[in-house]
């Protein structure tokens, strides 16, 4: 496969690894003439559209199917249901059913589709800078490359840790995405039902995409309850009534199942507002009382309200990847690549991925639990692990999209070879694993627990486990 | 031709927000002292880290670097820097403002973002100019050049020294 994805490089991404500029290819050349935009060789692993206005996480995860139901369930809704309750009750009930809808659809694109927040790698000069600081200031000692450093912030010791994927010490709140392979502030979790981070940027529209999806499936829930009831009120009854509507059980059996998770996920992320935590920090417990020392949330300005407003109305920081900015054009990118990094065009790779892939998720959503022992060995932090490396086995071997936006836009991802190959050893690995996953994932993965969820602060593959 | 190490940071700062930088550019090139910066070579890089004892606000250490005693004054970098955080806090302000658009963006689904420019957004083209100005005012006579922090994802000010040499002469 590895010969395959050779021959498959856009020549116009040439360029990208200092080995191979235009000495390689005729073609190589043109790139130097043909300006290029930084979001062409943006390290993480992100797909990029639009020319890079719009973004998302690489493995689109279960956005398809995160759409799929929500059309499906509306549009089940609106044929079947509403022409009834039009007639008994009020037109409001479609207005009212579409504009949650619309909402719900806008939210969730702009969660998928914005920057969440992403840090951009440091240049080597200033990797050389902070690795001198560490030298000099002897904070190494006899543990190997050190990579903690503890500050103050309102009179709470935090601690900073140093990415090595990145090559900085990560501002506080930030977190490492495996999946993504990039730094993200504010993370909270990787959502594979959105395809993308939930970080700094997008949060918002995560939060106001879950309260709206609850609302709508609630509404959804009532109406189709209030029509059966109606219908069978007459002299048929129930029996009857589901048999002239049977869409609408489609329709109860699927908001019955959403409601209880995404009702619950609504709630605890309201509590993490009013409580200005993220998912991360609390799956943690990172300001819990924990050996009996008083520690609380710095971050917290001890007030809902403020709370509040901070995270769901502050000012939203620009992108800071630059995605459409152009690279100087005598230069190779300067960003420090880690070291397993491949040419990472393979545009028409995906095409041949993608059925594999696809084949790949439904043999490893049956089968599979165990895949982050596999894949990052020696992660100390971990929450449940069945249920997050379900999703882990999800994300990992979903594969590239089928195609990209058919408006003209080309779809450019970043492969890493990694990933390809923990998604064999899961599948090798799990084929004894029950089928206990199986049930889990039939039914919408948010729960109260909330420990479905994605986190990510683990050390990166190949590198030394951080503590 | 000594490599010059120096023009990536350049033209970063160029290509950057083109539609600004297009028409600073040529201000920059009529400027004597930061066109010589091209040809100059670069001795070393001067990296202002974060500060983050006030939490995750966008604030730089004020501590002189030792690299830039024999080049500058102490008094005018701190205030060069004071000023950068006073434009950074300025732009993540809480205040009335920032709710109303933040609310206002959640009422039009967030579409409102699509037309309008957002405040974080105005501040930063204030500071890529407060930059460039204090690049020809005070830093490139120095042999000094600021880099935008935005270019480094606002983790680090980034300063490059060039090699101390009359700079006209070239």
């Amino acid at each position: 496969m590895k010969n395959c994805e050779y021959q498959q490089i856009d020549p116009r991404a040439l360029g990208t690894s200092n080995t191979r500029t235009s000495t390689t290819l005729p073609c190589g050349r043109k790139n130097s003439q043909r300006l290029r935009r930084k979001w062409e060789v943006f390290p993480g692993n992100n797909r990029f559209y639009c020319d890079g206005r719009v973004m998302m996480g690489r493995q689109c995860g279960v956005l398809p199917l995160t759409i799929g139901l929500i059309f499906i369930t509306s549009g089940l809704f609106f044929t079947f249901d509403c022409p009834f309750l039009v007639d008994r009750l009020t037109v409001f009930i479609p207005v009212i059913g579409g504009v949650l809808f619309v909402f719900v659809i806008m939210t969730l694109l702009q969660t998928s589709f914005t920057d969440p927040g992403i840090l951009p790698r440091a240049l080597p000069d200033e990797a050389v800078d902070i690795e001198r600081q560490i030298d000099n200031s002897g904070s190494a000692s006899y543990r190997p490359p050190p990579r903690t450093k503890e500050i103050l912030i309102n009179d709470q010791v935090v601690k900073l840790k140093y990415c090595f994927t990145c090559k900085m010490f990560r501002p506080p709140r930030t977190s490492h995405c495996s999946m993504c392979d990039n730094c993200v502030e504010r993370f909270d979790h990787h959502c594979p039902w959105v395809g993308n981070c939930v970080g700094k940027r997008n949060y918002r529209f995560f939060y106001a995409f879950i309260v709206s999806l609850s609302f709508l499936t609630s509404f959804i829930f009532g109406c189709v309850i209030t029509h059966l009831t109606l219908r069978s009120q007459g002299v048929n009854g129930i029996i009857q009534a589901i048999q002239d509507s049977p869409a609408s059980v489609a329709e109860l059996v699927i908001c019955f199942f959403s409601i209880w998770s995404i009702l619950g996920l609504s709630g605890f992320h309201t509590y993490l507002v009013a409580s200005n935590l993220t998912t991360n920090e609390d799956i943690k417990g990172s300001w819990s009382s924990k050996r009996g020392e008083e520690s609380g949330n710095p971050y917290t300005y001890n007030n809902i309200f403020t709370n509040c407003c901070v995270v769901l109305c502050g000012p939203i920081p620009p992108s800071l990847i630059d995605r459409r900015g152009f690279l100087p054009p005598d230069d190779a990118p300067q960003t420090v690549t880690s070291d397993t990094e491949l040419p990472p065009f393979m545009s028409k790779n995906d095409a041949n991925m993608c059925t594999q892939g696809t084949k790949e998720l439904l043999q490893s959503m049956a089968l599979s639990t165990v895949i982050q022992s596999t894949c990052t060995p020696g992660t100390p932090k971990t929450a449940p692990v069945t249920q997050e490396s379900l999703l882990r086995t999800v994300s990992i071997t979903v594969s590239p999209p089928n195609r990209p936006p058919s408006t003209g836009c080309s779809g450019h991802q970043a492969q890493r070879p990694i990933d390809v190959s923990c998604s064999q050893k899961g599948n090798k690995r799990s084929a004894h694993h029950t089928h206990k996953p199986m049930l889990r994932v039939s039914s919408p993965p948010y729960s109260l627990s909330h420990s479905p969820l994605i986190l990510s602060d683990g050390p990166d593959m190949g590198f030394i486990p951080l503590n | 031709m000594s490599k010059v190490k120096g023009s990536p940071g350049l033209c970063f700062v160029e290509d950057r927000r083109s539609n600004n930088r297009k028409r600073s550019s040529s201000a920059m090139a009529e400027t004597h002292s930061l066109q010589d910066l091209r040809q100059a070579a670069v001795t070393s890089k001067v990296f202002v880290q974060r500060d983050y004892t006030s939490g995750t606000i966008c604030k730089f250490q004020t501590k002189f670097p030792a690299e830039l005693e024999s080049r500058m004054d102490k008094q005018q970098f701190e205030e060069t820097i004071q000023t950068l955080n006073n434009l950074y806090a300025e732009a993540e302000k809480l205040g009335g403002r920032s709710y109303l658009e933040g609310c206002l963006a959640c009422l039009t689904a967030y579409t409102i973002f699509l037309c309008m420019e957002t405040h974080y957004e105005k501040v930063l083209k204030k500071i890529a100019k407060y930059i460039q100005e204090q690049n020809e005012k005070i830093y490139a006579p120095l042999g000094l050049l600021l880099t935008d922090p935005i270019e480094r994802g606002l983790r680090v000010v980034e300063i490059t020294i060039f090699e101390d040499r009359s700079i006209g002469s070239r």
